[in-house]
């Protein structure tokens, strides 16, 4: 089932001045309930004008955004409400920390949502759970803390709100690969425990390719491609067109089926690569036995 | 949202009065807002717009960039103006109705302050719209360099002037950023009573300042690896060099304040 829909969107900034610049333009998606997207694009293909517009923080210049099926511009009044429903990280949200504990920082969005106390409490221990902060830091400063946990803090505060769609811009920008791996599988376990839609915004493929379900690309405004992620990745050769980069493996598997080596689909995980590799082996070694 | 707001109204362009040394600018300036007060009769209020409206005519600068950098003012000016009219009571009474009398000191003297604020807005608005901030400061410290030698830190306050404009922009952005990322969280930034916008504020504040701080460092890191201490031997990249035309720009000016003074 649909749970957040566009219907021709499209969003142009400076309006009615020389510098009018169509950000997003006709843009139709339907994104199902529990799925986790991949979006991609390079800078200033739109995508952070598109995600603005999934929790009401832009306004569309013409077209819908429909969630559980209602328009969400419907009632104006009731903005805040879907910002409850849609959670957004945005980039480098460590920026936005602001209290003095960490467990006040995290309780700011369940607190304005107006919760009692007994359930922010639960919430976010148990969010600070998924996202990895041990209990005995939940009464320590924000601003102490390393980089890599202000931003799973920040990450904590939206992810508390428990929204039905929860949307991450970019949530391991300028992260060591060990952090990188800590947040992509701290993400993943909160999606284990919550099912809920996730969408993450990135422009390493490698970041998404192992467990986004389906991928969207964006190119200048406009959806490229939408589709499951290994139907995009046999497109792979197109995406790099645009300017956005495909994972090593893929590039070597592009590399060998261009001097002559097809293994018939394309590797955008190692251990896809793998499968791959062993498949050919078995076939060969059936066919002609040495 | 706050991208709108403009700071540093610099327009730029080729016109002669943005080619003329910033020096001459800031003191032509100052001897045009005396050239201002010092006249006290309609006739040297008509020198002042002349002078005015050939210096916008030079600029290059549309006409409609000074309307909007009077607008802004407009409430003031019709208060005082109201206020005057009331409150002058000598000069023949124009007309009355119970406590209240216009009298013609008090038209002309609504009037002529009108005239005079306006007159004052546009005329210093060319001086900003013509000459970048950056070059403004340049010439500001050389305009006061005399006073380094009472040990006033004229260079530390340049380069602490021209820091500031650099990073309004930057700040603005920020700004932009840290509201929305909190509105994700529901916080309410433009709806809600005073009470919880207020609340509200600290959590766009305090991050602000963080982040402001950061730079601050930042910067003057970055500004030490490129070995800078201070003013002292620093050569400029872009000198400034006075030309004939600033000369004559000058004494212009001081024609028309010969002027008004004649005609006082």
């Amino acid at each position: 089932m649909a749970i957040l829909e566009t219907q021709e969107l499209t969003y142009t900034y400076s309006r009615g001045t020389p510098f009018e610049k169509t950000a997003v333009d006709h843009v139709s998606l339907s994104i199902n309930e529990g799925e986790i997207i991949g979006v991609m694009g390079h800078t200033g293909s739109g995508k952070s004008t598109l995600i603005q517009h999934f929790n009401g923080l832009l306004q569309p210049t013409s077209g819908k955004v429909l969630l559980d099926g209602r328009d969400i511009w419907e009632n104006k009044r009731k903005i805040r409400d879907v910002r409850f429903q849609v959670g957004l990280v945005f980039q480098y949200p460590e920026y936005q920390i602001f209290e003095e504990t960490v467990f006040r920082d995290i309780a700011f969005g369940p607190k304005n949502m107006g919760l009692d106390e007994a359930e922010i409490k639960r919430r976010v221990l148990e969010t600070a759970n998924d996202i990895g902060l041990p209990e005995e830091l939940m009464e320590h400063s924000p601003f102490e803390l390393s980089g890599g946990q202000k931003r799973r803090v920040a990450i904590a505060g939206v992810m508390a709100m428990e929204p039905k769609v929860l949307i991450l811009d970019e949530p391991t920008a300028g992260l060591d690969p060990a952090g990188r791996d800590l947040i992509l599988e701290h993400i993943r376990a909160y999606h284990r425990r919550t099912k809920n839609t996730i969408l993450i915004v990135s422009h390493s493929m490698e970041d998404i390719a192992a467990f986004a379900d389906r991928i969207l690309v964006m190119n200048r405004g406009s959806v490229f491609c939408f589709d499951r992620t290994d139907k995009v990745f046999s497109r792979a050769e197109e995406i790099a067109g645009i300017g956005l980069d495909v994972p090593q493996v893929t590039k070597v598997f592009m590399e060998l089926k261009r001097r002559g080596m097809d293994f018939g689909g394309e590797a955008y995980t190692v251990d896809c690569a793998k499968e791959l590799i062993l498949r050919r082996i078995r076939e060969r070694n059936g066919s002609a036995p040495c | 949202m706050l991208k709108d707001i403009t700071i540093g109204q610099y327009f730029p362009g080729e016109s002669i009065i943005h080619r003329l040394d910033p020096r001459f600018k800031i003191v032509i300036t100052l001897i045009y807002i005396v050239m201002l007060f010092t006249g006290g009769t309609p006739l040297c209020l008509c020198i002042g717009a002349l002078y005015t409206f050939i210096a916008i005519a030079l600029s290059g600068v549309p006409l409609k960039m000074f309307w909007r950098s009077v607008r802004p003012l407009l409430p003031f000016l019709v208060i005082t103006a109201v206020i005057n009219l009331m409150l002058v009571r000598s000069g023949d009474v124009l007309w009355s109705w119970k406590a209240i009398k216009i009298t013609e000191d008090g038209l002309n003297i609504s009037a002529f302050m009108i005239v005079r604020i306006s007159l004052l807005v546009m005329g210093t608005s060319i001086l900003t719209y013509t000459t970048s901030p950056v070059t403004l400061t340049d010439a500001i410290e050389r305009l006061l360099s005399p006073l380094k030698k009472l040990h006033f830190p004229v260079h530390e306050l340049a380069m602490m002037m021209t820091i500031a404009l650099r990073f309004i922009p930057t700040l603005i952005e920020e700004t932009d950023k840290i509201i929305s990322a909190q509105k994700a969280r529901g916080a309410e930034i433009d709806t809600g009573s005073f009470m919880t916008r207020a609340k509200s504020l600290v959590s766009i504040l305090v991050p602000l300042f963080v982040s402001a701080f950061r730079r601050a460092d930042e910067l003057a890191t970055a500004m030490e690896c490129r070995c800078y201490h201070g003013g002292e031997g620093r050569t400029r990249l872009r000198q400034l060099k006075s030309a004939p035309r600033d000369y004559i720009a000058l004494l212009y000016t001081i024609g028309f304040l010969a002027a008004v003074i004649w005609f006082k």
